[in-house]
């Protein structure tokens, strides 16, 4: 009888403790793979265009283009009569590699990994850990669909924007060239579910006529998003502004109404069936003109470029052909332009998607687009290469008086405002010491769920507006100061919370300072701030050292410094 | 008086800016209202509404020439006869309300299309409203009708953004709602939200292109507090707590672009203006709990009934647009049953509006617009329990007050409606109207010109409101 109870009491400790082992402790991060290679590994899955050159890309070949492009900003510096500021901090470089590629922060045990390597490979290695996180696909993913196919929740009986966005994860993940995708998005067919690039076109599925795409708005989106230009003007009548301009360098020519449709008239083909999106080809696609009487029907022509369009198989595949040939340049710098944009918090030319067809470029756009065709449209190697430029290991702050004109040349580091979703991550992932990853315990992982949806609903959701330059708004700091997610984040809970887990085990208080600077603001705190909140915690020791610890997470969470990316 | 800014990218937090006409905040605000109390109130997208002028004189040095100005060269040229309205109260139905079981029944209860549902006299001789309505029939005086309002959109949230804005959903760019919009063009001495949604449903009014300053500050059911605005620790600490932020604050600053907050952030601006709101008196107007026993009985115990009382009090502390929301009409089935127990909710509460704001002799500086995004259909599907689709070919929406004239129907469906034709509103609806005509005659009657085009994000033009006034309801 006494060894029932025994083995009871056994068996019951040893629950406990492989809970509490889960919850409170974990194994150290791992060297990333890419990293220990010895190189930055970033080798692109499919055969490169013709000429170029193929197979791995070595440390060296990187060098060589991100020092061109360090060349191109220092000359446009001096030419601009401005000094650029200095090198940033590793952990601050770390900072921002993490919000713009995993929408989070790094954490204490991340950040501890990362000062074990030597400083000349630090960002290296950086990069290379969360290239391989799931995190970066998932979150790029997201944010590269919103430029696709948009936040609306779209007709549910064709449309599933949960499985496109896992789909592109998925591809960016298994390194598939970027061009394939863009190929697939714009030509594929069958059931949204099943194939789902297709959801690329339902999203715009009239229910009222069959759910049939919508043509219009696939141009539109298909020329923000895949060509950097904004023709949406043209649908309904020839340019007024100016703001269009197609043709070539040498005879440029102003948008035209037809020009639109005649782009809408590749999609002019798809329909909704059984089977999902298919082809007909005995369908045509008709349009009123501005100054017409009636409809005509409209051939497809592509409104620049014609000599790079080779018109194989169906119309969409021709448009899909056409759009990823290696000599449809402005397609290269949409994409780098767009990733520029997720990395810096701001398009390298703005607005995002709104490139000239000809004209003078910002400095390394072209370089970055050139290298983009030329490595087999390799996502991560382009991400690679503009986290090792200089320009994006600046500091946003300098020792000489920055100026808007600093700003705005790159010569310090842009300061943009967090996207909510950003801001809600590194909430949560500053209450935790540990990763909260896909090997994180599953209570936190659908916390972070669960918290992130519900803060990202009053912080205000920028829908497609991004990269705009936005002020913060008094909704989202009264969130921020007396909102739920802070509150349960900070309180005095030691299985949740690191403010309590801090206070009760570190045992000086300038180290507890120190690590709630590094969890929060991914930063050492400065000699002002650390005797200040030293004096702090010393003046509350006695009582409630866990209740100084909340007070002091509550101002860093607080501070411009962690909503805004600098 | 300190000199107007220049810089093309400032930015000033739009609930504390002066109100040109009364002159400059008082004292008790703090100097730091003052300080940009005095400044332009154009935020960092330059609302210029000439085209012509902005490319001549360019973007920085005339963005401060929007709303002040235009307000100053419209009163120049014509005469407003009366005054205009202030605020918007609009009580918002989501799921598209059945136009035939609330304001627009069909004149034969037996009828395929009525199924069952009858009619009730009003107030106004000749004007009938469904049976589930009566206190609100004895309102109708001041409540006008219009019947044929027509639109596009059939879907839920396409056709909640296109009632909300005036537009139809573009991928380009996002609009502003009709709260965002007078926000927008006014300027108060207001330290709450001065665009407030009560009980949000999934889609709510937005600040678009104008900023999202002017999104609506969301609130839920007034017999909770309100969210966020109360501190979580008592005010010594949180003292203590904002004194540490700034040592933070001092340090973030040091080394980076001048003036950050003011010209970028705005972040410490927003805690100084978020703070005051959270300490201001005028909070309380959220709070139903003190209203008499009576009053609160008249509106009903229901969210929507104490959400349509904290309307009234937050009008009359000076908030612009108060959105109060319904849901559930969305009744694809069992759509009599459904219908009938909202309007038990509508009921009482919309009526006690309309009699509150006449007792607090707000109604006349207060529009209140009623609607969903679309109708339903004639044709009931299904036997017992059938329901109703989507129809925006043909739905109501309500307006009353604020100087709109009251007692009034305006277009009218067809009884027998044709079903298999090509254009449905040209068979069945006289006197069709689009849902931006109502936006039109709201901005209208507020006395504020929809037609000025905004210069936004994309470069595009974009008036307020594309639509048309219709004239009956402001002569």
């Amino acid at each position: 009888m006494w060894m029932r109870n025994i083995l009871f009491l056994a068996l019951c400790v040893t629950g406990l403790a492989l809970v509490g082992r889960n919850l409170l402790d974990r194994d150290r991060v791992d060297t990333p793979r890419d990293f220990r290679s010895g190189r930055l590994n970033v080798t692109p899955a499919s055969a490169a265009p013709d000429g170029a050159e193929k197979g791995q890309t070595t440390a060296t070949d990187l060098a060589v283009v991100v020092a061109k492009i360090n060349q191109e900003f220092r000359d446009h510096w001096r030419e601009k009569g401005l000094s650029p500021a200095a090198r940033a901090d590793d952990l601050a470089i770390a900072r921002r590699l993490s919000l713009a590629l995993t929408g989070t922060i790094p954490s204490l045990e991340e950040i501890r990994e990362l000062e074990k390597v030597r400083p000349a490979d630090r960002v290296n290695w950086w990069l290379a850990h969360l290239l391989e996180d799931r995190r970066y696909a998932d979150y790029v993913a997201e944010r590269l669909a919103r430029a696709y196919v948009g936040t609306e929740n779209g007709p549910f009986i064709v449309y599933r924007r949960r499985r496109f966005v896992t789909w592109l994860a998925d591809q960016l993940e298994k390194k598939t060239p970027y061009d394939a995708i863009v190929r697939e998005l714009i030509a594929d067919t069958g059931l949204w579910n099943a194939e789902p690039a297709v959801n690329f076109l339902t999203v715009t599925a009239r229910q009222q006529e069959g759910n049939r795409p919508d043509e219009v708005r696939l141009a539109a989106r298909t020329t923000r998003a895949f060509l950097g230009m904004r023709i949406d003007c043209l649908q309904c009548h020839d340019d007024r502004l100016g703001n269009v301009t197609l043709g070539a360098a040498d005879e440029p020519r102003g948008g035209k109404q037809a020009d639109f449709h005649k782009l809408a008239a590749f999609f002019g083909q798809a329909r909704t069936g059984l089977t999902g999106i298919q082809d007909d080809p005995k369908r045509s696609y008709q349009t009123k003109y501005l100054e017409a009487d009636k409809e005509e029907v409209v051939a497809p022509q592509v409104p620049y470029g014609e000599e790079i369009f080779d018109g194989r198989g169906t119309r969409r595949q021709q448009l899909a052909r056409w759009v990823t040939n290696p000599n449809n340049k402005p397609f290269a710098r949409a994409t780098a332009n767009r990733l520029w944009a997720i990395l810096f918090g701001r398009a390298l030319l703005e607005p995002v998607d709104s490139i000239p067809l000809f004209g003078k470029y910002p400095p390394g756009l072209e370089t970055l687009a050139e290298d983009f065709i030329s490595h087999g449209y390799d996502v991560k190697r382009l991400i690679a290469i503009i986290a090792a430029t200089d320009v994006y290991q600046l500091d946003s702050k300098a020792d000489f008086e920055v100026t808007p004109a600093h700003e705005q040349e790159w010569a310090v580091f842009p300061v943009t405002r967090m996207r909510p979703e950003q801001v809600a991550g590194a909430v949560i992932q500053a209450s935790s010491l540990t990763t909260i990853n896909a090997d994180a315990h599953i209570f936190s992982q659908l916390g972070k769920f669960i918290q992130t949806n519900q803060f990202v609903e009053r912080y205000g959701d920028l829908g497609e507006d991004e990269f705009i330059d936005r002020g913060g708004t008094i909704p989202q700091r009264l969130l921020m100061m007396n909102g739920e997610l802070v509150k349960e984040r900070t309180d005095q809970n030691p299985v949740q919370n690191a403010a309590t887990r801090i206070a009760m085990v570190t045992p000086k208080n300038h180290q507890a300072v120190e690590t709630a600077y590094l969890v929060t603001l991914t930063r050492r705190p400065t000699p002002a701030e650390l005797a200040h909140f030293t004096k702090r915690l010393a003046d509350r020791e006695e009582r409630n050292r866990a209740g100084a610890m909340e007070d002091l997470y509550w101002v860093l969470l607080n501070s411009t410094e962690f909503s805004w990316n600098h | 008086m300190e000199p107007l800014t220049n810089s093309p990218k400032s930015k000033v937090e739009e609930a504390n800016v002066m109100n040109p006409e009364i002159g400059p905040a008082r004292s008790d605000f703090g100097p730091w209202t003052l300080d940009f109390g005095l400044r332009s109130a154009c935020g960092s997208l330059s609302h210029v509404n000439r085209r012509t002028l902005l490319k001549a004189a360019g973007l920085s040095g005339l963005c401060w020439l929007t709303p002040l100005a235009e307000r100053l060269a419209r009163a120049a040229d014509k005469e407003p006869s009366g005054k205009p309205a202030k605020s918007v109260i609009v009580l918002w139905m989501q799921g598209g309300p059945s136009q035939f079981e609330t304001f627009d029944p069909h004149p034969d209860p037996v009828s395929k299309y009525a199924g069952g549902t009858k009619w009730i006299e009003t107030a106004v001789k000749g004007t009938r409203i469904a049976a589930g309505l009566p206190l609100v029939a004895e309102q109708m005086v001041s409540i006008s009708l219009v019947r044929s309002v027509v639109s596009k959109e059939g879907d839920h949230e396409r056709a909640t953004y296109n009632a909300k804005t005036g537009f139809r959903p573009d991928p380009t760019l996002i609009h502003p709602s009709l709260g965002a919009i007078i926000c927008h063009q006014t300027s108060d001495n207001v330290e709450i939200p001065r665009h407030v949604s009560i009980l949000p449903g999934p889609w709510p009014a937005r600040g678009g292109f104008l900023g999202d300053q002017f999104d609506a500050f969301q609130t839920y059911d007034p017999s909770s507090p309100v969210p966020d605005v109360n501190g979580r620790v008592p005010a010594p600490r949180m003292a203590k707590r904002l004194a540490d932020l700034e040592v933070v604050e001092g340090q973030f600053a040091r080394g980076r672009l001048k003036r950050l907050d003011v010209d970028k952030t705005l972040h410490r601006t927003s805690i100084q203006a978020a703070r005051k709101m959270m300490e201001s008196d005028q909070l309380k107007a959220f709070d139903v709990s003190k209203a008499s026993v009576n009053l609160k009985s008249e509106f009903g115990d229901t969210p929507f009934g104490r959400g349509c009382l904290a309307a009234v009090q937050l009008i009359e502390v000076g908030v612009r647009c108060v959105e109060v929301t319904l849901d559930g009409w969305d009744t694809h089935a069992n759509n009599h049953a459904l219908v009938a127990e909202r309007n038990k909710v509508l009921d009482p509460a919309f009526a006690a509006l309309i009699k509150e704001l006449k007792n607090r002799k707000l109604l006349d500086s207060t529009i209140v617009l009623w609607g969903g995004e679309f109708g339903r259909t004639p044709v009931i599907r299904g036997l017992d329990g059938g329901g109703r689709d989507h129809w925006p070919h043909g739905f109501t929406v309500a307006l009353a007050g604020g100087g709109i004239r009251g007692g009034l129907v305006i277009g009218e469906n067809s009884p027998n409606p044709k079903m298999d034709v090509k254009n449905l509103v040209e068979a069945n609806v006289r006197d069709p109207r689009n849902i931006e005509d109502i936006h039109a005659t709201v901005l209208s009657a507020l006395d504020i010109d929809f037609a000025q085009e905004m210069e936004t994000p994309i470069g595009r033009p974009m008036a307020l409101s594309k639509g048309k006034v219709i004239e009956q309801l402001l002569a």
